[in-house]
């Protein structure tokens, strides 16, 4: 009885849908027993070039940093909690996770990105640059320097994704004035009202012949 | 975030018969908005359909229109040289919109399929007959500041957050789609729906149609003196209160022809028609102006929170206008 019971619909909390989903998965489960995975693969792909259930990870290869990475995910990974948890690189911060305070913007083939509304498995064979990739050895890249040099933070956690935001902004050529540079710089939210400071950091990195 | 298959084609074909297979599938570009929903378990699509492998990015001069690719980014259009020359009404809305990480990430076709902010739509504890038909809307009697004043219904107030698609509207572009078997054009105020009893449905797209392409009116009278006004809590990165798109076809101090569109103010980029048509052929005054935001705005009804707009819209038509006009 109590085998029975622990079966039933209800205690599997299934509606329509999530009954659906546990019988797919059951089955897939099944057919990944018995077959191997390029088998099931190519059933599923009968129309699409690269098809992953809900079972199933995904293989992607990504750079970051200079590095080659060969992974294997969940479609639903975002490419911060790629990054944060699995390669822990955990310089790009989770602020709001909703894309409203850009504290972890990363460079994706050299654009200035949002990592958090990034599915990881749509970066397959991207360059990703984060804040540990500045630096080369002892030496901090100019807009780190300019960061100290300007007192351009205070708790530091919005930090990363400002300097990542910043060497983009130059790199655009949006920091042209003061002006530019604040409305170009509107999506890294600062609590500690950093703003000043960071705006004349970035001039510095400016006037002195911008950053790469 | 509850899983979901997910898969890239790399045509356009594979791509429309993938969506035509998985009854809740989704089409997936720049992903601001939708993995933030997804996130938020507003949406829960079983299987996501990449398309960022399409080659729908170009930007061309071509027939008489401009054609902009639906996977351009906002970005990219924003930025681009033949953008600026002949739509810089255009240009002017997509840099007015959310950020510049969000602005490289986001497409063109994304931008149009973009959700309302509505925060009761947001919220899944909240009633949303957007989100849940049926359980009715939080923001008609609720926090409705950002909320439409112009085409609304008891079942849905939410306005559109689009900053593009107003100037989209204002400059008569069409949206290209195409599902398995043909292509066709939807002229842009027909793309987007008002609520009425369905505010589930935000626009007229088909089930297994896919957007390719917007296209433009290469139309020079309208590259010269536009302006786009976005009015909003901060200086930066915010939703419109209210926007206005405008163009003047301007000879000596006549308008010869007049465009006008907002946002911020309804379910749908709202053109003002009867505006326009009041002010063709008129000359360029404040008094004309101040006659046209009249005009605009006779219909408006606010809700409570929002009733600021009611004075808000028309005053930021007169102040666009004058602008433009070199009245100001």
């Amino acid at each position: 009885m109590e085998n029975k019971k622990s079966l039933s619909r209800k205690d599997c909390g299934a509606t329509d849908k999530g009954r659906r989903a546990f019988l797919k998965q059951s089955s897939a489960l099944a057919a990944l027993a018995i077959a191997p995975p390029a088998l099931v693969n190519a059933a599923e792909s009968g129309l699409d070039d690269k098809v992953a259930g809900f079972f199933e990870k995904v293989p992607i290869q990504i750079d970051v940093n200079g590095a080659s990475y060969k992974l294997s995910i969940e479609p639903r990974v975002t490419l911060l909690d790629l990054l944060r948890e699995q390669l822990h690189l955990t310089g790009s911060k989770k602020g709001c996770d909703y894309g409203q305070c850009g504290a972890c913007t990363v460079h994706v083939n050299g654009k200035r990105v949002l990592s958090c509304l990034s599915l990881a498995v749509m970066q397959d064979g991207k360059k990703i640059n984060t804040i540990e990739g500045l630096a080369k050895g002892d030496q901090l890249h100019p807009m780190q320097e300019a960061f100290i040099k300007h007192d351009g933070f205070q708790c530091g956690y919005c930090t990363p994704g400002q300097i990542m935001s910043a060497i983009a902004c130059v790199r655009e050529g949006h920091a042209n004035t003061e002006e530019d540079i604040r409305n170009y710089m509107s999506g890294n939210i600062c609590r500690c009202g950093a703003y000043p400071n960071i705006v004349d950091a970035i001039m510095d990195v400016k006037k002195q012949g911008g950053a790469t | 975030m509850i899983n979901f298959d997910y898969s890239k084609p790399s045509n356009q074909k594979a791509a429309i018969d993938a969506i035509n297979k998985y009854s809740s599938a989704q089409f997936i570009a720049g992903g601001t908005n939708l993995v933030d929903l997804m996130k938020r378990g507003v949406v829960s699509p079983q299987k996501l359909i990449d398309i960022t492998n399409l080659p729908l990015k170009n930007i061309e001069q071509k027939n008489g229109f401009i054609r902009i690719g639906a996977l351009a980014l906002n970005s990219e259009v924003a930025e681009h040289a033949l953008i600026i020359k002949k739509l810089p009404l255009l240009s002017q809305a997509l840099k007015a919109g959310a950020s510049p990480q969000l602005r490289n990430m986001a497409t063109v076709g994304g931008n149009l399929m973009q959700r309302t902010r509505c925060p009761y739509f947001y919220d899944v504890t909240m009633p949303c007959n957007k989100r849940k038909p049926g359980t009715g809307c939080g923001a008609l009697k609720g926090y409705n500041r950002m909320h439409a004043i112009l085409g609304a219904s008891d079942q849905c107030i939410a306005v559109h957050p689009s900053d593009m698609c107003i100037a989209l509207a204002a400059l008569d572009a069409k949206v290209v789609v195409s599902n398995s078997k043909t292509e066709r054009r939807i002229p842009f105020l027909d793309f987007h729906r008002l609520p009425g009893t369905t505010p589930d449905k935000d626009n007229n797209l088909q089930r297994g149609e896919l957007i390719t392409a917007v296209e433009v009116p290469d139309n020079d009278a309208f590259a010269k003196n536009v302006l786009y006004t976005k009015i909003r809590d901060r200086a930066s990165y915010a939703f419109a209160l209210v926007s206005v798109a405008a163009a003047l076809d301007l000879r000596g101090d006549i308008v010869q022809n007049a465009r006008l569109a907002m946002g911020g103010v309804a379910h749908k980029p709202w053109r003002l028609l009867t505006a326009e048509n009041f002010l063709n052929g008129k000359a360029a005054t404040i008094a004309n102006f101040q006659q046209a935001a009249v005009i605009a705005l006779k219909d408006a009804k606010g809700y409570g929170y929002n009733n600021f707009k009611l004075k808000l819209a028309p005053a930021a038509i007169v102040q666009t206008l004058k602008m433009i006009a070199g009245l100001s």
